[in-house]
C-alpha cells in the first residue's frame, strides 16, 4: 500500500480518552504541536448523549452502543499456560471503549485515589508481617511513585472532574463522615456529596452499627453545578439511573468532554483526527528512538505521521498491543519471568449480595446514579490484620446504586424460574425492592497471568490479536471469600426479607461471559526497576526514550478500587516531567 | 391489565387464527435454509409502529413466525398479574431484531478458526443469531413432529410446549444442527428484551411490562426522589416515544 507521509508534528498522542485528553491538555500550554489520533467516531454531549434517546437500555446498555467493535479487534482468553486462546467474540467480562472519551464516557464516575501503601505493597507486607508472608507465586511489587508524590495530582483531576465527596484525611487529620483510611489530602473534594439513596442509608446505618466506617462514595457525578480550573461548567446529578454504559445528557458526570474538550478543541496547536488506526510506532533503524506512527485513515489509507515524542493513550489492552506490535521493550516470557511487556496482567474480583425487602421498604432502585452509594474501606488494602489471615489484598465494600433499568438490573430472589408465569410474578414482586452490596476487590500479578500476542487470530488490518492467558488465584480467592463474609454482616443487618450472595469458591475459573469490570490492568507495569518494569517512574519506556505509555496498563497489580483517579494522576505525573525535565533535555527521566 | 377480554383467551384465538393460514406440510419443511427474506422492505420508523395485527414479518417465513409467537406466549403467559410476551409484541420485536447489527452479529468478532470451548468463553460458534434462530426452529419443529405425533411446535398445548422448551432449555433435547441451549439463550434473552425495553423497539407495547414493575420509564429525572425511605414514586412509566397508553 503507499503511504502517505503528513508534516510531522512535536507530540501524538495514540487514543482520546482520558489520558490522551490530560496530555493534550497540558502539552499544549506552550508552543508545542500535538495531534491526537484516535480511532473511533468523534462524540459528544450533542446530539451523541443528548435525552430522550440515550434513556435506550437495549441501544446502550445491552447493545453497547458505545463500545469497542469487536468485529475490528477483540483479545483472545485461555485460563493457562496450556490452554487454546479463543476470541472474546461478545462483549460480556469487560467494555473497553471506543471514541472521543473512551471509556471516560461510559464510565460510573467512582473516583478514588488508591491507599499510600497500596503503592508500596511488597515493602509494605514485608515490614508489617515478614519476609515470608507473601506467597511464592505471587509476582507483586512496589510502584516506583509514591502517594505524596502524586497527591498534588489526585487533587488536581479531583478538581477537574468537579468531584463529589468528604475528605477523611485532610493534612493528616482525620475527618468525620470520610474515608479514615485514606491518605492525607491537600484540600476538601470540590463538591460535598450526593444526596444519599435509600438503600445508602440502609447500608450506613448497619455498617456504624458495627463498628466499620463507612462514608459517601466519591463520584465524579456532580452534586451542585461547577465551574472547573478550566471553564467548563458541570450541571447538578439529576439521578436519572443511566450512567454507566451510557453518556450523561446532563454534563453531570465527568468526562473528557465535559471538563477538557470545551478549552483543547479550541487550542491552535492542537489536532484531533478521528477515525485513525494507529498500526503501529515507528522506530529508527538503531530502534532506541521512535520516529511518529503509521495509522489507516478514515478512507482506508495508510499514513505516516512523524512525531519526536510518542504518547500512548490507549485502553490498556491497545497500548500493550501497540508496545508488541511495535517491538517496543522485551516481551515477557512466563516460562522464565524474564521480559517486560506483557507482564502482571490483572483484574478485579468481587463479590456481593443482592437484598430483596418486605413491601413496605420501596428501594425506586430506578432513581440512581452512577457513583451514589455509601462505601466501607474497613476490609480493603492493609487497613486489616492479613498475619492470621494469609493472604495479600483487599476490597472496598460498598452500596452503590446505579439505576434500575429492568433488563440488566433485575436480581431475583435464589430459585426463581428463569421463564414462565413464574419469573413473570417475581419481577412484578421484587423489582421495587432490591438493594445490592458489592466489593470490589484486589488482583495480585502471578508469573502466568499475562499477555502476548495471539498465534492465531487477527484484527480485520490482518495485525494478530492481544492473548489473554489469565484465571483466578488461589491468594485472591481465599481474599474474596473473607470479604464476603463481612458483606454478609452488612447485608443482614440491613434487613432485608431475603438475600443471595455471590462469590467464587476455589477451584472456580474466570467467565468471560457475565460483565465483572473494565478494570483491566498491567501488561506495561512501571516500576524502578527495568528487568521487572516496562515503563519506569514518569511512564517512559526504558529502552525508547522518545516514548510514553499511558493507562492502567501501568498497574504493576491492581488494588481494591476503581482505576481512574490514578489513572488520570499518573498522566498528569507524567506530562509535569515531560514538560519540566523531558523537554528541556530529551532522554531518559530514570 | 387494560384489556377487558381474558388475556389468555385472546392469545389462543391470536395463534389460533394464525395457523389456520398454514398448511401444517409446509411447517415441517422450511426449516435450515438460510436465504434472507424481504430484503427490500423498508424499515419501520420509530413512531410508527404497527398495531398487532398489522405486523407482518420482515425476517421470519410463516412457519418460523409460528413458532416464535408461540416460544415467547409460553416464556413470558398471560396472566392476572399482567401482559404477556405476545400482545406484548414481543415477537415483533424479535423479528425486528433479526436485521439490526445483533441478528447480523455485526459488532461479534466472527473470524475463525471456530473451536469449541469451555462455557465460560462464551458462544464461539459460527452462526450469527439470525441463522440460530433459523436453524433452531426448524429443529425444535422437527423434533416436535417426530416426538409429538406429527404436530409442530406451535400447534402442541400449551403444557406440552413447555415441556418442550424445557428440554431445549437443559440439553435434555439436542439438535445435530445447532446448540439447542444456545439456541434457548438468544431466545430467552431477546424474549426477555422485547418485553421489558423502550417500546420504540416494537416490544413492551404501551409499556405494559413496565407499568406491571413499576419502572418509569424515560423520565430519567429523580433528583427530588433521593433518600425519600418508605416512600413508592408515583408516576406511570414514558416511552423515549412520548407517553404511554
Amino acid at each position: 500500500m503507499a503511504t502517505q507521509k503528513k508534516p510531522a508534528v512535536d507530540v501524538v498522542l495514540v487514543g482520546f480518552g482520558w489520558t490522551g485528553a490530560i496530555m493534550g491538555m497540558e502539552l499544549t500550554t506552550g508552543p508545542l504541536k500535538v495531534l491526537a489520533l484516535e480511532r473511533g467516531e468523534m462524540r459528544d454531549t450533542q446530539p451523541d448523549f443528548a435525552y430522550p434517546r440515550i434513556t435506550d437500555e437495549l441501544s446502550y446498555g445491552i447493545r453497547g452502543q458505545l463500545f469497542q467493535n469487536l468485529a475490528r479487534e477483540t483479545v483472545t482468553v485461555r485460563h493457562n499456560l496450556a490452554g487454546v486462546a479463543v476470541p472474546y467474540r461478545q462483549l460480556g467480562s469487560f467494555l473497553p471503549g471506543d471514541g472521543v472519551g473512551g471509556a471516560g464516557v461510559h464510565w460510573n464516575g467512582h473516583h478514588w485515589r488508591p491507599l499510600p501503601d497500596d503503592l508500596r505493597i511488597r515493602s509494605r507486607y514485608v515490614e508489617r508481617y515478614g519476609r515470608n508472608f507473601i506467597p511464592q507465586d505471587l509476582q507483586i511489587q512496589d510502584w516506583g511513585v509514591t502517594y505524596d508524590e502524586l497527591e498534588p495530582h489526585f487533587d488536581q483531576f479531583e478538581k477537574v472532574c468537579g468531584t463529589s465527596g468528604k475528605a477523611g484525611n485532610l493534612n493528616g487529620v482525620i475527618q468525620p463522615g470520610g474515608n479514615p483510611f485514606e491518605g492525607p489530602r491537600a484540600s476538601e473534594y470540590p463538591l460535598p456529596p450526593l444526596a444519599s439513596l435509600n438503600s445508602a442509608l440502609l447500608f450506613g446505618k448497619a455498617a456504624r452499627e458495627l463498628g466499620y466506617h463507612p462514608f459517601a462514595q466519591a463520584a465524579a457525578n456532580a452534586s451542585r453545578a461547577y465551574t472547573n480550573p478550566h471553564g467548563a461548567q458541570l450541571g447538578p446529578c439529576n439521578f436519572c439511573g443511566f450512567c454507566e454504559r451510557f453518556g450523561c445528557y446532563n454534563y453531570a458526570k465527568a468526562s473528557p468532554q465535559t471538563t477538557l474538550l470545551p478549552t483543547l478543541l479550541h487550542r491552535p496547536n492542537f489536532e484531533l483526527r478521528t477515525r485513525s488506526h494507529v498500526l503501529r510506532v515507528n522506530m529508527a533503524a538503531d530502534r532506541r528512538r521512535a520516529t511518529g506512527v503509521t495509522y489507516i485513515d478514515a478512507q482506508g489509507a495508510e499514513v505516516e505521521q512523524p512525531a519526536d515524542l510518542v504518547i500512548l493513550c490507549a485502553y490498556q489492552f491497545h497500548n500493550v498491543r501497540l508496545l508488541l506490535l511495535s517491538g517496543i521493550g522485551k516481551r515477557y516470557d512466563p516460562a522464565t519471568g524474564q521480559g517486560v511487556v506483557g507482564r502482571n496482567y490483572a483484574y478485579q474480583l468481587g463479590a456481593g449480595a443482592t437484598l430483596f425487602f418486605d413491601k413496605n421498604q420501596p428501594m425506586n432502585p430506578f432513581v440512581g446514579a452512577g457513583a451514589s452509594g455509601s462505601v466501607v474501606d474497613d476490609f480493603d488494602g492493609d487497613n486489616f490484620d492479613h498475619g492470621p489471615l494469609g493472604f495479600v489484598g483487599g476490597a472496598s465494600i460498598n452500596c452503590i446504586n446505579t439505576g434500575g433499568r429492568p433488563i440488566q438490573q433485575m436480581p431475583l430472589p435464589a430459585g426463581t424460574p428463569a421463564w414462565g408465569s413464574g419469573w413473570k410474578r417475581a419481577i412484578k414482586d421484587n423489582y421495587r425492592y432490591t438493594a445490592s452490596v458489592g466489593s470490589q476487590g484486589s488482583v495480585m500479578a502471578y508469573r502466568d497471568n499475562y499477555l502476548d500476542l495471539d498465534p492465531t487470530y487477527k484484527d480485520v488490518y490482518g495485525q494478530p490479536l492481544l492473548r489473554m492467558t489469565f484465571d483466578w488465584k488461589a491468594n485472591d480467592i481465599a481474599m474474596t471469600q473473607f470479604i464476603i463474609g463481612k458483606i454478609q454482616g452488612i447485608a443482614q443487618a440491613m434487613g432485608p426479607r431475603e438475600m443471595t450472595l455471590s462469590v467464587r469458591k476455589p477451584g472456580d475459573h474466570y467467565d468471560l461471559r457475565p460483565y465483572q469490570s473494565t478494570h483491566n490492568t498491567g501488561g506495561a507495569p512501571m516500576g524502578a526497576d527495568p528487568a521487572t518494569s516496562a515503563v519506569n517512574r514518569f511512564l517512559q519506556t526504558w529502552d525508547v526514550p522518545n516514548v510514553f505509555v499511558m493507562g492502567a496498563s501501568a498497574f504493576p497489580q491492581n488494588f481494591g478500587y476503581n482505576p481512574t483517579g490514578m489513572v488520570a494522576a499518573l498522566a498528569y505525573w507524567s506530562a509535569k516531567a515531560i514538560r519540566e525535565r523531558y523537554l528541556r533535555s530529551p532522554g531518559a527521566l530514570a | 391489565m387494560t384489556s377487558s377480554t381474558h388475556p389468555d383467551t385472546a392469545r389462543r384465538g391470536f395463534l389460533r387464527r394464525s395457523i389456520a393460514i398454514v398448511p401444517a406440510a409446509a411447517l415441517t419443511m422450511s426449516g435450515g435454509h438460510t436465504q434472507e427474506a424481504g430484503g427490500g422492505r423498508a424499515a419501520v420508523a420509530p413512531g410508527m409502529l404497527p398495531r398487532p395485527a398489522a405486523y407482518s414479518p420482515a425476517y421470519f417465513q410463516p412457519a418460523e413466525w409460528m413458532f416464535v409467537q408461540a416460544a415467547v406466549a409460553r416464556l413470558i403467559p398471560a396472566d392476572e398479574n399482567g401482559p404477556g410476551a405476545l400482545e406484548s409484541g414481543v415477537a415483533d420485536f424479535i423479528d425486528r431484531q433479526m436485521d439490526t447489527a445483533f441478528g447480523h452479529a455485526a459488532t461479534w468478532y466472527m473470524q475463525g478458526p471456530f473451536v469449541e470451548s469451555a462455557p465460560e468463553f462464551g458462544y464461539q460458534g459460527r452462526l450469527p443469531p439470525r441463522e440460530v434462530y433459523r436453524t433452531g426452529i426448524a429443529a425444535s419443529d422437527a423434533y416436535c413432529v417426530l416426538q409429538r405425533g406429527g404436530r409442530v411446535f406451535a400447534q402442541l398445548q400449551a403444557n406440552e410446549q413447555d415441556a418442550v422448551l424445557q428440554g431445549i432449555e437443559s440439553g435434555a433435547i439436542a439438535f445435530d444442527s445447532v446448540n439447542a441451549r444456545v439456541f434457548f439463550g438468544f431466545l430467552l434473552q431477546n424474549t426477555r428484551e422485547g418485553y421489558l425495553s423502550d417500546p420504540m423497539h416494537g416490544g413492551n407495547r404501551d409499556a405494559g411490562a413496565w407499568k406491571m414493575i413499576g419502572f418509569p420509564g424515560a423520565r430519567a429525572d429523580y433528583a427530588d426522589w433521593v433518600g425519600r425511605p418508605g416512600e413508592s414514586y408515583p408516576l406511570p412509566p414514558v416511552s423515549i416515544l412520548g407517553p404511554q397508553g
